[in-house]
């Protein structure tokens, strides 16, 4: 397969700059905004739910199941939780999971819009498109991610504690303690940097490939898969460099 | 009007558009016809400048649209309507939201003006019932008028129109070119229309463009086409074995006594007539 790396790095950058010129209609830039922000938000509330309820449960009984040495408090059990879901599993795991969802989304309503003519009626009425369908989105994202972020991480913590006291693996007051003990709140900041980073990915990059699709339902597919893949290929990437370079 | 002089365009190596010059007339009903591959979409396209043109001009009542900056282009885009192939209406809106859309973008007014205006639009194209319904909820001609009443909502000087026919049953194509005609008579638009169909031709051709292999053919209006001389032109026109009956009967009475419309408008019953006669 041919790598068009540079053609598609330099086409994203062009599609990024075209995004900024002045809005047409500040109120109905606003309006798709918002509508973004359901969308991406409360659209993906219901998965990122369930994932991080279980990803905390998960987490608990690995943790426990690992931590078998009588000289180790229970409440140790609750610090690598709050840390692992924390540093990690909030930011990433969501995010993966939203590049399915969102990614998907985005590719294929930008993808049918191109192939239906849509982007093109849009074009003759004097609109910037990019502006107006992919700069909403990409904002939306930069805030709805990170909010989806820290919901994630709250119900991660509270679903490894319930999945604790359940299995009777620990008390729910040796796992508050444990949430207690050494505390960083720059933990917090460096989970809501990498989720900044990544609601940009997921957003812009499904954005890409679905606005520059061409061809008919088969190439909306792909567009979709591709975004997906991308998406979550330099969210492994960008969370390897943010680790390195922030902790 | 809208001048063309001399447009060029090519893709890769194949070269679609061989310096085609044209005037689209106001007040009348232009159309660009040709065989598929001739060029007809790109010449439209390069027209509302979703396609650069590699070489020519191409003027709006004189200005210069190829020079200009997409800021400028705004402006005149903002007096453009176009109707598309697959009418191209947001699925995510009902019918009076698609045609309030300009409105909201573009126009001034309070909400009851601009519900009256979209209304005005509606009951124009006579779709006021259906303002409630999503485009999925109507059917195909139902859309074209839809997008029609988009495109004029915001009282455009300029109409293009991307093959308004095709996927059409016969009457509901002429009710859509009639539904035009009128529209670019009532407030004196300059219509482009890209087209295959030779009920629209005949109807509605106030100023034809026929196109072959990228280059203008022919020049002329429904009037002149019955008549001309061109071979390429006939043989694209006449390609069915009715209508070459027709053209060998076009120096009769058949064609100047305009009986060929009501053949054309009624289908078989008419053929019969016709070869009665």
């Amino acid at each position: 397969m041919e790598f068009k790396f540079f053609y598609h790095f330099g086409n994203y950058l062009l599609m990024l700059k075209g995004m900024f010129s002045r809005p047409e209609n500040v109120k109905m830039y606003w309006k798709q905004f918002m509508q973004q922000c359901v969308d991406i938000g409360v659209g993906s509330f219901g998965i990122v739910f369930i994932i991080s309820l279980f990803m905390g449960g998960v987490t608990t009984l690995q943790t426990a199941y690992q931590l078998v040495s009588p000289i180790i408090p229970k409440s140790t059990i609750a610090q690598v939780v709050r840390d692992t879901i924390i540093l990690e599993f909030a930011p990433t795991l969501t995010s993966i999971v939203l590049a399915g969802v969102v990614g998907s989304k985005i590719a294929s309503e930008l993808g049918n819009m191109r192939v239906s003519e849509q982007i093109d009626a849009l074009e003759i009425m004097g609109i910037n498109t990019k502006g107006y369908l992919i700069m909403p989105k990409i904002l939306a994202g930069l805030l709805m991610v990170p909010v989806l972020v820290c919901i994630s991480g709250f119900l991660g913590v509270w679903g490894g504690k319930e999945a604790g006291v359940m299995s009777g693996i620990i008390s729910a007051d040796q796992f508050i303690m444990g949430l207690r003990q050494e505390f960083r709140a720059y933990n917090v900041f460096f989970a809501l940097a990498k989720s900044f980073s990544f609601g940009w990915i997921i957003t812009s990059v499904s954005a890409y490939y679905g606005y520059n699709v061409r061809g008919g339902a088969l190439e909306i597919g792909q567009a979709s898969t591709t975004a997906v893949v991308v998406s979550c290929v330099l969210i492994l990437f960008m969370d390897y460099a943010l680790t390195a370079i922030l902790l | 009007m809208i001048e063309l002089q001399d447009i060029r365009k090519s893709f890769g190596d194949k070269e679609i558009l061989k310096g085609v010059s044209a005037v689209m007339e106001s007040g009348k009903v232009n159309l660009i016809i040709g065989s598929s591959g001739s060029g007809k979409t790109v010449m439209m396209k390069c027209m509302v400048g979703l396609i650069e043109v590699d070489a020519g001009i191409i003027k709006y009542d004189g200005q210069n649209f190829t020079g200009m900056d997409n800021h400028q282009r705004k402006e005149i885009r903002q007096k453009i309507g176009m109707l598309f192939q697959g009418s191209a209406l947001f699925d995510s809106m009902t019918v009076e939201q698609n045609v309030m859309f300009p409105l909201d973008m573009f126009g001034t007014g309070s909400y009851r003006e601009k519900k009256k205006r979209v209304d005005e639009c509606l009951e124009r194209v006579n779709l006021r019932d259906a303002a409630k319904k999503f485009p999925a909820e109507i059917s195909g001609g139902m859309k074209k008028r839809v997008g029609i009443a988009r495109a004029i909502v915001l009282n455009p000087k300029y109409l293009f129109c991307d093959e308004p026919n095709s996927g059409l049953d016969p009457q509901t194509s002429l009710l859509i070119d009639q539904l035009i005609k009128e529209l670019t008579q009532e407030y004196n638009i300059t219509t482009v229309i890209n087209t295959h169909d030779m009920n629209t031709v005949m109807e509605s051709g106030d100023n034809i463009v026929y196109m072959y292999k990228g280059q203008k053919q022919w020049e002329g209006t429904n009037k002149d086409i019955v008549f001309s001389k061109d071979q390429l032109l006939n043989d694209f026109i006449f390609a069915s074995e009715f209508l070459r009956e027709a053209k060998e009967m076009r120096q009769t009475d058949f064609f100047r006594s305009g009986k060929w419309r009501e053949s054309l408008g009624n289908g078989g019953e008419e053929k019969k007539g016709a070869e009665k006669k």
